[in-house]
């Protein structure tokens, strides 16, 4: 069991490892919506990676960025709110992905493995790319680790202070988007918001400082990617779909904490 | 005070058709404390934002001293119930170093017993001597305060201008208040703006309490005398914690300079 199973796991915990911090930003930030919008246009990417035969990574994250800027563009204008924005490119994205993929005759894909993940599928070439995108992400959030905190607890003081501010929101929307790239195979589109905001949210209770939020939000992840396989192996239930089960059980475990002060 | 910190000349910005600041010169000299007056959306919080930089003006010229560290309490500051904060790792994020120095910083404002409570459960008192705390930490060349007397009973005003003097003093940089009303002005104050989109008057606060452009813009209640000004009539100085200690530079009232 274990040798089937250790590339889809080490892949799961990878994945897992790298949303507790970005988690972390999505739920302070109040990016929930907004990370579940680029997962979506991650289907698009994916889509013209096939079409036009490039690295799939690269299109993800090149989507993703795309997607991220021009947002932040359309945002300027005030007659329509960012809530509804976000709708409306997270499902055009989502439909144009849809409908490219399936026009691309020449190519089998199975839609459900981008929607809900395949982990089972994975090689170990994916686990090395797991790894090292992983491996980067946690690197580039320890280095500017002060300068992001400093632009969620409030952008203004962080200006004066010398952030950079605009540079620094553009790492924190590359990060997103490498990690949802990563992730767009494992746990697929739909499910990567969950495991980013559900293991930060159950790890906001559980901690008084934002460090220990996003570390305990990675190990919520795991604990996650851990029980959801487990449970896929033994009730033989679809492995995105369980983690997020687990994920949210977690969750409810941790209601009945009292949270620190 | 041969070179200034921030010179503003003839800066003018309008929100859509609205003029905020009309023509506005201004100058912040190291250990100058000035005070911006006015009226509720008189433009004061907009000038200020001009001053750091976190608005540009659509006319007119910002000069600022290469290097400038600036100090920064703003009005408000609401951090979402989502981020566990403590005000340790707040004032870590202005100025990562020794605990030591945070320590040190906090029992400047006198709130060093706040230092592992989380930030969004201080009262409006205790976040401002933290924010203070956290800007002072900074070690600012110019320090930019806005409404810090807001919500601070009339002792709390008193140590908070007592220890802007001895900051003053002690570090030599300068200082921007922003306040509604000259009756909060500090004594101390070496420079009063008043402000109604463009600068109605300025120079000591004597000076503009008896100006005629002020009265018209406070009405006449600005004038009575027990009001107009308030006067640091002290033979001591008190810190945030009560201590008394000898200060001989509180003495010398009323030798204030027009510019």
């Amino acid at each position: 069991m274990i040798e089937l199973l250790l590339p889809s796991l080490l892949a799961g915990l990878a994945v897992a490892l790298v949303s507790g911090p970005m988690g972390a930003f999505v739920v302070w930030r109040r990016m929930a919506f907004f990370g579940d919008t680029l997962a979506h246009g991650a289907l698009l990417g994916a889509a013209l990676a096939l079409a036009l035969d490039v690295n799939l990574y690269l299109a993800v994250v090149v989507a993703c960025l795309s997607i991220a800027l021009a947002l932040t563009g359309l945002q300027q204008q005030r007659q329509i709110t960012g809530d509804t924005l976000l709708g409306i490119v997270a499902h055009t994205t989502l439909a144009l992905g849809v409908i490219s993929l399936s026009v691309q005759q020449s190519v089998q894909v199975d839609l459900m493995a981008y929607l809900f993940g395949d982990l089972l599928a994975v090689t170990w070439n994916d686990v090395l790319a797991l790894w090292a995108g992983a491996a980067l992400i946690i690197a580039l959030v320890v280095w500017q680790w002060r300068a992001l905190l400093s632009i969620t607890v409030n952008e203004e003081l962080a200006q004066v202070e010398g952030v950079p501010v605009a540079f620094t929101r553009l790492l924190l929307m590359l990060l997103l988007a490498l990690l949802i790239a990563g992730a767009i195979r494992t746990v697929g589109v739909l499910l990567i918001t969950s495991l980013l905001v559900i293991p930060a949210a159950g790890a906001r209770r559980l901690s008084s400082t934002p460090e220990q939020m996003a570390m305990r939000a990675s190990v919520l992840g795991l604990l996650s990617v851990t029980l959801g396989m487990t449970m896929s192996w033994y009730a033989d239930t679809p492995v995105g779909p369980s983690i997020v089960v687990a994920a949210a059980a977690l969750f409810v475990l941790t209601l009945l904490r009292r949270p620190p002060s | 005070m041969d070179t200034a910190l921030v010179q503003l000349d003839d800066v003018s910005l309008s929100f859509g058709a609205e003029p905020v600041l009309e023509r506005v010169s201004l100058t912040l000299n190291p250990a100058g404390i000035t005070t911006l007056i006015g009226p509720n959306g008189a433009g004061k919080s907009t000038l200020a934002r001009v001053v750091l930089g976190l608005q540009a003006p659509d006319q007119g010229r910002v000069w600022r001293r290469p290097g400038l560290r600036i100090g920064y309490m703003p009005q408000h500051l609401q951090v979402d119930e989502s981020l566990p904060l403590t005000v340790d790792r707040f004032l870590w994020l202005a100025a990562p170093g020794r605990t030591r120095h945070r320590r040190e910083a906090l029992a400047r404002t006198g709130v060093s017993h706040l230092r592992r409570r989380a930030v969004r459960r201080l009262s409006g008192g205790e976040l401002q001597r933290v924010l203070l705390a956290r800007a002072l930490l900074r070690k600012p060349d110019l320090l930019v305060l806005d409404e810090p007397a807001q919500g601070v009973d009339v002792a709390g005003q008193d140590a908070l201008y007592g220890l802007l003097s001895e900051v003053r003093e002690s570090t030599g940089c300068g200082i921007l208040l922003i306040s509604h009303d000259l009756h909060l002005v500090m004594a101390r104050t070496d420079q009063v703006v008043c402000l109604q989109h463009h600068v109605c008057c300025s120079g000591t606060p004597e000076s503009v309490s008896r100006d005629p452009a002020y009265h018209e813009l406070f009405g006449p209640r600005a004038g009575t005398p027990n009001l107009a000004l308030y006067t640091h009539d002290h033979d001591h100085a008190h810190d945030l914690h009560g201590h008394v200690h000898d200060d001989p530079d509180h003495h010398d009232h009323g030798e204030h300079h027009h510019d």
